[in-house]
């Protein structure tokens, strides 16, 4: 879910809600469904906005009795401790982890590394995969695999790859990319960015040999519901919570 | 019911907090050893570093006072491991209720992820934590460090290899994984737990 100024963004279509853009209503429901994990996203850019999102961290917490990570604006150690506090389980950097490998190593070393969740955005172009700052606006001269095993190495506990490629397209996951990564990895590859249909999330297990798989619009818009897929992934012979 | 969370330098005391809530009990969250020894039930959380935190207790003389606890006392995940005897982690010797080892994951391939994180089944459930039919069902683990099957095990888990996903012995009860984020199943054992333990 990304947030901003406290509220679910990206248009909600779910009839059941009766405020559909509450974050906690929201994912309180995804809870019940059977999400595994919960991954909320803050993209305000103002200091108020932080507050509001931290107030939401906690709110949620109350209220869903599943993982959750949450992510943005997370720059250094007291940005941690503050989300924590309010009851995330991990959180994910992205931008300041790019700038900044170091950060890492700090998370994982005073929270543990099982908190940190190194978020990596990359676009294909090319034969390569190329790293991009800022929500997918600025281009970086690192590689996805370079540096997703750079941030293994720093202490990363899981890494959320979101194929900018792929994402909002609707035509599967970046099963190449994930698969290469879950061979030269040792941590959890979280797939992110593609799922249209539900054949979509097998394959991302099978030939991208993910952990997990995230996503957002198909179960926003409800075109999947997750209680549907996990029996049909059952079926297909993933392993699966039910 | 008056239920009281050890307070201590460890992690997730706010999930549990919250947990509990939820099933309509506001724990007393305390260090304070009169308070906790009148308490009806305790549970002793965390998530942590096994040496730093053991030497931490024995500083605030915790070590005597858990151990001789009465009532019923849950452990959850690195709470479940210093229960035992001694634990690899930092070499630590620990409280010695469950007389047991605990021990560092070596993975035998390369799917064979270190720390243990995600969804995995209970199996060969027996206690009182798991009534309401939980054998086969999902629980959520986050550890690096497991506890082999041994004579309290109460519930397995398979990764890598079979290990203890709780322990039972006398009024100590102890899991591996994080019941306050295991989802319904989390809560009934949390909640079996508080009314049948």
């Amino acid at each position: 879910m990304d947030i901003k100024d406290g509220k679910t963004v990206k248009g909600i279509n779910f009839v059941n809600f009766r405020d559909a853009g509450d974050p906690v209503e929201l994912g309180a429901a995804y809870s019940r469904a059977g999400a595994d994990e919960l991954v909320y996203l803050d993209i305000t850019a103002s200091h108020e906005g932080r507050k509001t999102f931290t107030d939401l961290v906690r709110k949620i917490a109350e209220n869903i009795n599943i993982p959750f990570t949450v992510g943005g604006g997370i720059h250094e150690l007291h940005d941690v401790e503050r989300l924590l506090n309010a009851g995330a389980d991990k959180v994910s950097v992205n931008s300041a982890a790019l700038r900044n490998p170091k950060l890492i190593g700090e998370i994982a070393r005073h929270f543990g590394s099982q908190v940190c969740v190194v978020a990596i955005d990359a676009n294909q172009e090319g034969g390569d995969w190329i790293c991009y700052l800022n929500g997918g606006r600025i281009p970086t001269d690192k590689h996805l695999f370079d540096w997703a095993k750079m941030a293994e190495s720093e202490g990363a506990g899981e890494i959320l790859f979101t194929s900018m490629t792929h994402d909002g397209v609707k035509t599967g996951y970046a099963n190449e990319a994930l698969s290469r990564l879950a061979d030269e990895l040792h941590i959890p590859v979280i797939a992110s960015g593609g799922a249209g249909n539900r054949e979509h999330f097998r394959d991302a297990f099978t030939l991208g040999k993910a952990d997990a798989a995230l996503a957002a619009s198909v179960f926003h818009f409800g075109e999947i519901k997750i209680e549907e897929l996990k029996l049909y992934l059952q079926r297909e012979g993933v392993n699966v919570r039910l | 019911m008056n239920v009281a969370i050890i307070k201590y330098n460890a992690g997730n005391i706010r999930s549990v907090d919250y947990a509990l809530r939820r099933l309509g009990v506001a724990p007393l969250i305390t260090a304070d050893k009169e308070l906790l020894s009148k308490a009806d039930k305790v549970i002793f959380p965390g998530v942590g570093e096994a040496l730093t935190t053991m030497e931490y207790l024995k500083a605030e003389q915790m070590t005597d006072f858990i151990r001789e606890l009465k009532q019923p006392v849950l452990g959850i995940c690195l709470g479940m491991q210093l229960m035992c005897r001694h634990s690899e982690e930092g070499n630590t010797d620990c409280l010695g209720i469950f007389d047991a080892e605990v021990k560092r994951f070596v993975p035998c391939k390369h799917a064979d992820k270190v720390p243990h994180m995600g969804w995995n089944s209970l199996t060969q459930t027996r206690s009182t934590l798991f009534q309401g039919d939980l054998e086969n069902r999902f629980v959520y683990f986050v550890h690096s460090y497991y506890v082999p099957v041994n004579e309290y095990t109460a519930a397995v888990t398979d990764y890598i290899h079979p290990f203890s996903a709780a322990l039972h012995k006398d009024n100590f009860y102890a899991t591996q994984f994080h019941p306050e984020k295991s989802g319904d199943v989390g809560e009934q054992i949390l909640k079996n737990f508080l009314v049948n333990s």
